[in-house]
């Protein structure tokens, strides 16, 4: 039961944090709230959907579709993580200064929570697949336990989804003017850790070198099977032996996204004074 | 700048590389063979039969590994190249008999 709660936390861990950050990020955002949680059940839907295809998908590309499927999933997610993030430095602090001066960026908002809908979805959907695959797994396998064992799946999904909300709780006491940038920083890190995991998945397919591999090994130091390593991998991408080109992923998503939100800031005040 | 470059130029030799074959059964929530021996320094395809009927994820924080395995279904996995050493794996879903070692040697 309680190997059982690990493994259901783990898979459950890393979308309840995104869908924290991402509440938290968009709090002022007008109907993200609605978003969100079309995005989470669209996730689930998709989640079912995905686990009943794993052998159609698996045996796609001689045998690498899985991973091919993870790898562009999870592009998707960077892209549309980034250009969140792109969108909230330049709206954001309007928004929380002052919601009529910004109507004119709610059309825009619209379009902007439909791709919050597309990360939740995603980030559902990723992990969700293989807790449906697990879950079946335990339903289908003869001897007893199955309720003990589903039990544990239950406080797994419990624990995971507690901490995303601590997460979230913890953002919203932050005071305003650090708000924006710490929401900002964590919803970049998590876009560089997507994409790092991105170049995992096309290393396993074999589709890219792994350049170096591993480059360090820290699992000795903090391994990713305790909570702390769990947390970290989920919320900065640490990995105890990664692959020097999942580094070279992450830098090149860490300063590309923070490029491109210093230079849609600085155009900011610009447009303020025309207007 | 140049090392950038460098590391652009490696991008196009992944793949190119014969990979030799090894095979690995899970049978009754267990690996067989427990054991796979690899040599080192070179990329090794690995290939995952699932005799149970019941998914199966093999997980290997070693190898910088997962993959999910369906029932009666089989899965490819690159290997390395790796240095000599011995690298466990568990089959995630029932780790407490799915256990196993790759050693490259």
């Amino acid at each position: 039961m309680f190997a059982t709660a690990v493994i259901v936390f783990r898979e459950v861990l890393e979308a309840a944090l995104i869908i924290g950050i991402l509440a938290a990020a968009t709090r002022n955002v007008a109907g993200s709230r609605r978003w969100l949680v079309a995005g989470l059940l669209a996730g689930l839907c998709g989640s079912a959907l995905v686990a009943a295809s794993t052998d159609v998908i698996g045996a796609f590309a001689d045998g690498i579709g899985q991973e091919l499927f993870n790898a562009i999933v999870l592009a998707i997610a960077v892209l549309m993580l980034a250009w969140h993030n792109i969108w909230m430095s330049s709206h954001g602090a309007a928004l929380a200064r002052d919601a009529k001066a910004v109507g004119k960026a709610i059309l825009e908002g619209r379009s902007a929570c439909s791709a919050l809908m597309l990360i939740v979805g995603i980030a559902v959907l990723r992990e969700g697949s293989e807790t449906v695959l697990f879950i079946y797994g335990i339903a289908a396998s003869e001897g007893g336990g199955h309720g003990a064992m589903l039990f544990g799946g239950l406080c797994g999904v419990l624990a995971g989804s507690a901490l995303g909300y601590t997460v979230y709780a913890g953002l919203l006491r932050l005071p305003l003017r650090w708000f924006f940038s710490a929401t900002s920083v964590m919803v970049l890190l998590l876009a560089a850790s997507m994409a790092s995991q991105a170049a995992h998945f096309l290393i396993q397919a074999d589709v890219i070198t792994s350049w170096v591999a591993p480059l360090w090994d820290t699992s000795d130091v903090l391994s990713e099977k305790s909570v702390f390593g769990m947390v970290l991998h989920s919320l900065v991408g640490y990995d105890s032996h990664p692959a020097g080109m999942q580094l070279v992923f992450y830098v090149c998503a860490l300063s590309l996204i923070s490029l491109a939100m210093r230079y849609v800031s600085r155009l900011q005040p610009a447009q303020l004074k025309k207007n | 700048m140049k090392k950038w470059l460098w590391i652009l130029c490696c991008l196009p030799v992944a793949g190119v590389a014969a990979d030799e074959v090894y095979v690995l059964r899970i049978k009754d929530h267990r690996f067989i063979p427990a054991e796979v021996s690899i040599p080192a320094g070179v990329k090794v395809k690995l290939v995952l039969e699932n005799q149970d009927s019941t998914p199966e994820e093999f997980d290997s924080h070693a190898l910088n590994r997962e993959k999910v395995v369906l029932g009666k279904g089989s899965s490819t996995i690159y290997l390395g190249p790796l240095s000599a050493g011995r690298y466990p794996f568990t089959g995630e879903f029932h780790a407490d008999t799915a256990q196993g070692v790759v050693i490259a040697q």
